[in-house]
Parts: C-alpha cells; sequence; structure tokens
C-alpha cells in the first residue's frame, strides 16, 4: 500500500482549489451583473418590477443554496440543457450571489438621500444619467465594504458545488480522504485552505469599514 | 417533447416530508440554545474576559467564519473518529451546527454588549451588585434587545445550512426530499416542493422568533 505524506495531501488539495478560486470568480463577477441589472430594475420606479425582484431575493434568501444547486441541476436538464456540475454550480451561485449583491447594494443606495435623486432630476437629467453619475459614485463608497465581506460568503458557498460532484476543494478533500484513511488530516488541510482563502478577504472588508467610519 | 411536472407523486409522500421538517426545525432548536449559550459565554469572554480567554474566543470565531460549514461537519463527522469519538450523523449535525452558530452569535452579541453606556455599568457597580449580576441582568438583556434581529437572521441562515446534514444521512428535509426522488424519479418537482418546505420554515422561524424574543428573553 503506498504512503501518503503531508505533501501529497496538499499538493492535490491545491491543485483542486483552483477550481474554488475560478468557481467563487465567475459566480462574484456574474453576481454582480446580474445584481446591478436587477438594482436598476428595482430603482426603476415600477412598482411590480420593484416587487418582482424583491420576491426573487426573498426566493434565493429563504431557501438553502444545496437545494437551489439540486434544482438547476436537475432543472436544466429538463428543459433540455446538457447539464454538467460546473454549469449547474456556475448558474447557481451566480443566481444566488446576485440576489444577495441586490439587496446589499439597494441598502446602499436607500442611505443616499432623497434630495441627491431630486436634485440631479431638476438639472434634467435622464434616470440613466442621475443614477451614473449622481447616486452610483457615492453608494459606491458605502458598498465596497460590504460587498468585499460578501465574497467571502462566496468562497464558502462554492463548497457545496462538492454535493453535485463538482471536484473542487471541498470534494478532492473527501476523495483524498477516502484514499488515504487519514480524513481528519485532510478536512483539517481543506479547512487550513478555505481559511487561507478567506481570512485574508475578510481582514480587508474589515480595513475598508474602519476607513469609511 | 414538452415538459411535464407531476407534483402528486411528490406530495403523495408528504409523511416523509413532514418528518424531515420536524428533523430540521428540532435541530434548529437545539443548535440554537446550545448555540446561543456558547454565544453569551464567548461574546462575555470576548469582550471582558481575561487577556488568554479573551484571545480563545477570537480564533474560535474567526477559524468557524471563515471555513464552510459542509467542512465543519464532514472534518466532525468523518475526521473526529480517528480520535476515537464517534458520533452519530444527527449528533454530529447537532454539534455542527452549534459551533457554527455559537461562532456568529459571539460576534452579534459582542456588538450588543459593547454598545452598552459606560454609565450604565457604572451606576450597577455603585449599587454594588456583582461582576455577574451586572452582566446578566444590566449589560445581557438590552444587548440581545438591540441585536435581536440579527441573531434571528442568523439562526435562519443556520436552519438553511442544515440542508448539508442529509450528506452524512441525518434525516432532515433535504434528505427526505432526495428519499422521495430517488423513488419516484421526479428529481425536478421532488426539489421544488423541498426548496419551498424550506422557504415555508424560514418564513415561520423568522416570524416566530421575533414573536417570542420580547416576549420571553428581553422584555419589551
Amino acid at each position: 500500500m503506498p504512503e501518503f505524506t503531508l505533501w501529497d495531501i496538499l499538493r492535490n488539495l491545491l491543485l483542486a482549489a483552483r477550481w474554488t478560486v475560478a468557481l467563487s470568480l465567475i459566480a462574484f463577477v456574474g453576481g454582480t451583473v446580474v445584481g446591478l441589472l436587477l438594482l436598476l430594475l428595482r430603482l426603476s420606479g415600477r412598482r411590480a418590477l420593484a416587487s418582482l425582484v424583491g420576491a426573487y431575493v426573498q426566493l434565493f434568501q429563504g431557501t438553502p443554496l444545496l437545494m437551489q444547486l439540486f434544482l438547476l441541476y436537475f432543472g436544466l436538464a429538463m428543459v433540455g440543457v446538457n447539464t454538467s456540475a460546473w454549469l449547474a454550480a456556475c448558474v447557481a451561485l451566480t443566481l444566488y450571489a446576485s440576489a444577495y449583491l441586490t439587496e446589499i447594494w439597494r441598502g446602499c443606495v436607500a442611505a443616499i438621500p432623497r434630495g441627491q435623486w431630486e436634485a440631479s432630476a431638476s438639472l434634467a437629467l435622464s434616470f440613466g444619467q442621475q443614477f451614473r453619475h449622481i447616486i452610483l459614485p457615492q453608494a459606491l463608497r458605502i458598498a465596497v465594504a460590504p460587498t468585499v465581506g460578501f465574497l467571502v460568503q462566496v468562497v464558502k458557498g462554492t463548497a457545496l458545488a462538492s454535493v453535485i460532484g463538482f471536484v473542487e476543494l471541498t470534494k478532492a478533500g473527501g476523495m483524498i480522504a477516502n484514499v488515504t484513511y487519514e480524513p481528519m488530516l485532510t478536512y483539517a488541510c481543506v479547512a487550513a485552505l478555505y481559511f487561507a482563502l478567506c481570512f485574508p478577504i475578510s481582514l480587508y472588508a474589515r480595513v475598508l469599514e474602519r476607513k469609511l467610519a | 417533447m414538452p415538459l411535464q411536472l407531476d407534483f402528486a407523486s411528490v406530495l403523495d409522500q408528504w409523511p416523509l416530508l413532514l418528518r424531515g421538517a420536524a428533523w430540521t426545525i428540532g435541530l434548529t432548536a437545539v443548535a440554537t440554545l446550545l448555540g446561543g449559550v456558547i454565544g453569551v459565554l464567548c461574546a462575555w469572554a470576548r469582550s471582558g474576559g481575561p487577556r488568554p480567554l479573551r484571545w480563545i474566543a477570537g480564533a474560535y470565531v474567526e477559524l468557524i467564519r471563515n471555513t464552510p460549514f459542509i467542512v465543519q461537519l464532514f472534518f466532525i463527522f468523518f475526521g473526529l473518529p480517528e480520535l476515537g469519538i464517534r458520533l452519530s450523523p444527527a449528533v454530529a449535525s447537532i454539534l455542527a451546527m452549534t459551533v457554527n452558530l455559537g461562532a456568529y452569535a459571539t460576534e452579534i452579541l459582542r456588538a450588543g454588549i459593547e454598545a452598552t453606556p459606560r454609565g450604565q455599568i457604572e451606576a450597577a457597580e455603585s449599587l454594588a451588585l456583582t461582576r455577574a449580576q451586572i452582566f446578566t441582568r444590566v449589560v445581557l438583556p438590552p444587548a440581545l434587545r438591540k441585536v435581536w434581529p440579527a441573531l434571528v437572521s442568523q439562526i435562519v441562515i443556520v436552519m438553511l445550512g442544515s440542508a448539508v446534514c442529509g450528506q452524512i444521512s441525518t434525516e432532515e428535509l433535504s434528505y427526505a426530499t432526495n428519499l422521495i426522488q430517488s423513488r419516484n424519479f421526479r428529481a425536478f418537482e421532488a426539489y421544488i416542493v423541498g426548496t419551498l418546505s424550506y422557504l415555508a420554515l424560514a418564513i415561520l422561524v423568522r416570524n416566530l422568533l421575533h414573536w417570542a424574543g420580547p416576549r420571553f428573553l428581553f422584555g419589551r
């Protein structure tokens, strides 16, 4: 029976961690784009649209990410898309991130005094212009810290993609634990790698928060 | 082929769903009680305890908050037996949820405790209350009231996170959902019903806790 060193375990986990990073980045960037669109729909002043986005946020914040992953995994297959765990994970995490991000940013926009909207409207700026030139720069300043903080949630969320069979850090950990018969050491290494990814982001979010206060 | 959905064959299995939901609620209730106690103790340690305790509580909070719940659960369920600690799926789930909620509750409660005006503590000291009395009677109730909404959100998040516990065969709601779809091959419908059940549970638990908190924990 082959012997496995700590380095064997760590090296393979590090290789798998690339997928965790890739999935996190895709979900975060995708979530930013979709979240921004949803934010615009919500701010557009049509009540039906706003409550639709509200329901979307409720749905994603009130149900487990794991179930969302399963739903998309099986749902995409039902409508005829050739699903892979990778595609389902990307789509599910993107939607999940968009719901949270749009809610975070709504709070940031709501923190901008109403007078700023009214003043820019009185200068005959269109809705898009008001948002882009007056509201966005101010809201962005307060949005950065919680947005960076949410990135930690996304990285941790990618761990659930392991359940539908996508081989990232957690799944690789399970496979290595089965081969080496050292589940404790392996999962400790997995946890350490997640910590190495998430803790710097948490610290950075805290620094940003402090700078603003 | 047009999309055909068959919810009846899922809803037929309602006893399974109900049992799963009961498990989810039960796990959450126990984890909330135990995690709440850990949160109060660690929040006290972090805001007023001796230096080594403060450091340990801080390390615990950071370690848990920066790793995924599923990894914590697998570490407890698959890793601890190496030390001779063999836990049933249900106990491992409760332990993982408790440890997880405890860390978040610590951070949330600490914020409330540190917002106590200095003068209130001085007033209590001048009334010759002991340190324990000051903490439980003067500091804690208003702190709880201040952070209750955040705490309730976190409890709901932990409940939704407990869907992962089905992966170690704890028989909660996601496990029941999975069981149903493996019996009738109606995966999509089963997961829709399961997901909506979670949504209903989340709304129920949130409203229940918002109602119960002021009545039983910290007065109005």
